[in-house]
């Protein structure tokens, strides 16, 4: 059972005099909400202690004060629930099929899958997904990269190598999703996506000092205007993983718990790291960088990107070419760094299906291992 | 790779270790003896030159110290503050028409009764500052941390600027042409001409002096300031509390001396720690001020930064290469380890990713400048009760748009006993429509007061009666600030002039509401229905 290291240095604050008391005589601690019966865990987020059903009712219900007062769906709405197999969308889709039956929400509830043709991670989860639909009877959609781009992940990483493949699997994954989604006549996906990831965006967006990204990252859901675009929200905003963990634990949901075989390179892990620790010091922290992230504010005069369309496929873009044209352009041609770093002027050439001259051929050819 | 902004310029493609020239890449003359960044290698001159420049420039380029206005000078004898100190003295001492025009002062802050010091160590640390300022020429004063107690409670009330409105280009360049002539024609002056000033003042520093210094600290005011650092549980609310004393103190001394300006000595690696180390605290409303060239949170005393372009490497060098001295004196966080506090965890973090990534430190510092405040503090029109009672920002706890602060409200709520409401129970699948209102209706009255949760908490763990008090100061306090009076255990240990700033704005409050306010007798008489 998983329990926050520092949860120690929080307890004492917490226990109230009657539960030291228990503590003393070697009685079991009393679940702080019903009081009835015996404390199971501890959660994370506010060091409670709690039993196993008030810990699912809290957890629930924190979810459905987020989907009700983010005024996430309407009623009626056809959802489609992002679903790698991982603990997120596993939890994220038991939870949503829970509350939708208990609140009446009307929704109408699918599964959506992505196959990005990584062998021994990819094709493990999606067996995770496909035992998923059976379980709670949802319809599933199974996307790949291969039927969408003509390329897998791992034919994708032996052309360009381990250190930026996250970028291509992350655009195409957007892409592919949104396709799924369009092909289902979906009218939002919802992704699981937890307090820990968009802490750590947040973090990780002040380091790289994308002053556009992170005004947008902490948004609970997408703008819905345009088309080709599903709008997207996250139910899951305010859960920690560590208490998403939990639940998955004490409902005994099935989910596959591998990470993914590149993802030690990526940078994201720095920022990773550092939430962790923070987590160690301060378990509240996570909240309070969501907090701080949700009130920044950018001064006027900032340059910030416009959305456009993009000239080739038409999909929504803040440059003529879209970042998936790109980086497919440069890997039909075997040029894999077109699409790391910028090109702007490159993208026009791309477009009117110029030739590159021998000089920029030569740049984005060298590949960085 | 992990900048956005980046340019493959076909840098990728050299792969060879950088090529140290020889020359100074500036005057291409004389023989290097440093490399700041890889491909700028300085030699003697032109480093001392550029670094010379790049204080004039900060200054020069923001234009808010006014010819002939009083400055003080915080040092607290670490490397940059001591830098920072060389500087203004470079710049005033120079007699070249672009000289530098403004009065300046020092104070230095002993802390060594929060940090534990021992009154030798303390009258010794403070003896070796004493000689580098007095080799200054300028006034000087010497504040005790434990002064801190004997505030009075104006220092939380944001004063109102001097000309109303921020003084703009026009006006600063106006300022500057009128400053000249009449510097020329009244050069006995001692208010406008710097050097008379400077003697004038350096006649009064020793009596000034003698009550900065000597003002009594007895062991009781010691004792009584570890009493308050010792309630505090952890280290990073303690650091957190000592920043906010510390600024407190500066304040005082800086209103009753008669200062309009601050100038604090954070360099650009301390502010972008700073920055992301607010960030994890919660402080994301207020970083452009907490970060910013200018921070005019209380009105009438502005704080400017001007060594936040100079990376420490930069000032280490430069205070090697021309002996400038500073003391090194132990903080609370020395000899910490790092993952003691929020604060040094993010040091280790920001240090330790600068060597992989060298450019991270200027890239937080550029996202830093592209910030500004979501509700500008400096306002006047602001009333005073929407600011924090510590950090005096804006507050940023409203309950208006679903947030982060909401969400943990409610989490707060829900893990502890529900209060006779809800038929609902956990596990059952209850009739649609019933659940939504009472679990709404105790969602909303969660959101709309946070003393009702601690209430209806009573078997749970806020049922203390220390918890009236801490509720009652939340309310003035700004997120961050929040979670450092959290981990108090004894608030009264607070200073005198915190509790009454405290008491006397929520009896303005209650003025405020004092007509819809029930009896207490008639309040208890009718059974509290929770959640309406």
């Amino acid at each position: 059972m998983m329990m926050s290291p520092a949860s120690t240095h929080t307890d004492i604050k917490r226990r109230s005099p009657l539960s030291e008391f228990r503590v003393a005589l070697k009685m079991p601690v009393l679940c702080s909400s019903c009081a009835e019966k015996r404390a199971v865990l501890k959660r994370p987020k506010t060091a409670h202690s709690l039993c196993k059903e008030c810990f699912f009712w809290a957890f629930e219900e924190e979810v459905h004060q987020t989907i009700v007062s983010a005024q996430l769906f309407k009623h009626g709405e056809t959802v489609g629930i992002g679903a790698s197999g991982g603990k997120d969308s596993t939890v994220l889709a038991h939870v949503m099929k829970v509350l939708n039956e208990r609140y009446n929400y009307g929704l109408k509830l699918l599964l959506l899958s992505v196959d990005e043709g990584i062998t021994g991670y990819r094709d493990d989860s999606l067996e995770t997904v496909k035992r998923n639909q059976q379980q709670y009877e949802l319809p599933l959609k199974i996307v790949s990269y291969e039927e969408l781009y003509g390329w897998t992940m791992d034919a994708i990483v032996k052309q360009v190598g381990l250190k930026n493949n996250c970028t291509f699997c992350g655009v195409f994954r957007r892409q592919a999703l949104d396709r799924g989604a369009m092909m289902l006549k979906v009218d939002k996906i919802c992704t699981g996506h937890n307090a820990d990831d968009v802490a750590e965006t947040v973090l990780m967006n002040v380091l790289r000092g994308d002053i556009a990204r992170l005004r947008r990252c902490t948004a609970i859901s997408t703008a819905s205007e345009g088309e080709g675009v599903v709008p997207r929200c996250k139910p899951l905003k305010y859960a920690y993983e560590k208490e998403i963990v939990l639940y998955a634990y004490f409902k005994k949901l099935d989910y596959f718990s591998t990470e993914c075989i590149y993802s030690p390179n990526a940078y994201r892990g720095h920022a990773r790291t550092f939430l962790k620790d923070l987590e160690a010091v301060r378990p509240s922290a996570i909240m309070d960088v969501i907090h701080s992230g949700e009130n920044l504010s950018v001064r006027e005069g900032v340059k910030m990107p416009v959305q456009g369309t993009c000239g080739r496929c038409g999909y929504i873009s803040s440059q003529a070419l879209c970042k998936s044209c790109v980086l497919l352009e440069g890997l039909n041609r075997g040029l894999p760094r077109l699409g790391i770093g910028k090109h702007h002027r490159l993208h026009e050439k791309i477009l009117l299906q110029q030739p590159l001259t021998q000089e920029e051929e030569r740049k984005l050819k060298a590949v960085d291992f | 790779m992990c900048q956005v902004d980046e340019e493959y310029n076909g840098q990728l493609d050299h792969r060879v270790t950088p090529r140290v020239s020889k020359k100074c890449v500036k005057c291409k003359e004389n023989t290097t003896v440093l490399i700041i960044r890889a491909g700028d290698a300085f030699c003697r001159g032109c480093f001392k030159e550029y670094f010379i420049h790049k204080f004039r420039a900060m200054l020069g380029k923001n234009r808010v110290i006014f010819p002939g206005e009083k400055v003080l000078l915080a040092v607290s004898g670490g490397p940059a503050s001591s830098s920072m100190l060389s500087q203004v003295q470079e710049g005033l001492s120079r007699d070249a028409p672009k000289k530098l025009r403004f009065v300046p002062g020092i104070i230095y802050i002993d802390e060594g009764g929060a940090s534990g010091q021992s009154m030798e160590e303390r009258k010794r640390t403070v003896a070796q500052l004493e000689s580098v300022f007095r080799a200054t020429n300028y006034h000087y004063h010497i504040v005790h941390l434990e002064q801190v107690l004997s505030l009075p409670s104006s220092v939380l009330e944001a004063g109102s600027s001097a000309t109303g409105k921020p003084p703009t280009g026009s006006s600063y360049k106006a300022a500057v042409d009128h400053f000249i002539p009449t510097r020329k024609n009244q050069n006995q002056h001692p208010d406008l001409s710097v050097e008379n000033a400077q003697s004038h003042l350096s006649n009064l520093s020793m009596q000034e002096v003698q009550n900065g210094v000597t003002s009594p600290i007895t062991p009781e005011h010691t004792q009584a300031l570890k009493r308050l650092f010792a309630s505090v549980r952890t280290p990073t609310a303690k650091e957190d509390l000592l920043h906010t004393l510390r600024q407190h103190l500066i304040l005082h001394t800086a209103r009753t001396q008669g200062y309009t300006k601050v100038m604090m000595g954070d360099s650009c690696s301390r502010l972008a720690i700073k920055l992301l180390s607010n960030i994890s605290l919660g402080r994301g409303a207020s970083l452009a001020t907490d970060t910013g060239f200018s921070d005019p949170r209380h009105g009438d005393v502005v704080i400017v930064r001007p060594m936040r372009d100079y990376s420490s490497k930069e000032i280490a060098y430069y205070n090697r290469m021309f002996d400038i001295p500073s003391v090194f004196i132990p903080g609370l966080d020395s000899k910490a380890q790092d993952k003691a506090s929020i604060q040094r965890l993010t040091e280790s973090f920001v240090t330790k990713l600068q060597t992989d990534f060298p450019s991270t430190v200027s890239t937080i510092y550029r996202t830093s400048e592209k910030l500004h405040t979501a509700c500008p503090p400096q306002n006047t029109n602001t009333q005073l009760s929407a600011k924090c009672l510590l950090c005096v920002c804006a507050l940023d706890t409203k309950l208006e748009e679903f947030s982060a602060y909401q969400a943990t409200l409610i989490s707060e709520q829900l893990s502890q006993r529900r209060g006779p409401g809800p038929e609902f129970t956990p596990g059952t699948t209850a009739a649609p429509g019933s659940p939504p209102a009472s679990s709404a209706g105790q969602g909303h009255s969660s959101g709309g007061g946070q003393s009702q949760g601690c209430e209806t908490g009573d078997g749970g763990c806020c049922s203390s009666a220390k918890e009236p008090e801490t509720v009652d100061l939340k309310s003035l306090l700004c997120y961050s600030c929040r979670l450092t009076i959290k981990d108090m255990t004894a608030l009264d240990a607070l200073p005198q002039y915190i509790l009454s700033e405290a008491e006397r704005r929520r009896s303005q409050m209650r003025e405020e509401i004092s007509e819809f306010l029930l009896d207490e007798e008639e309040d208890e008489a009718i059974p509290r229905v929770n959640g309406s």
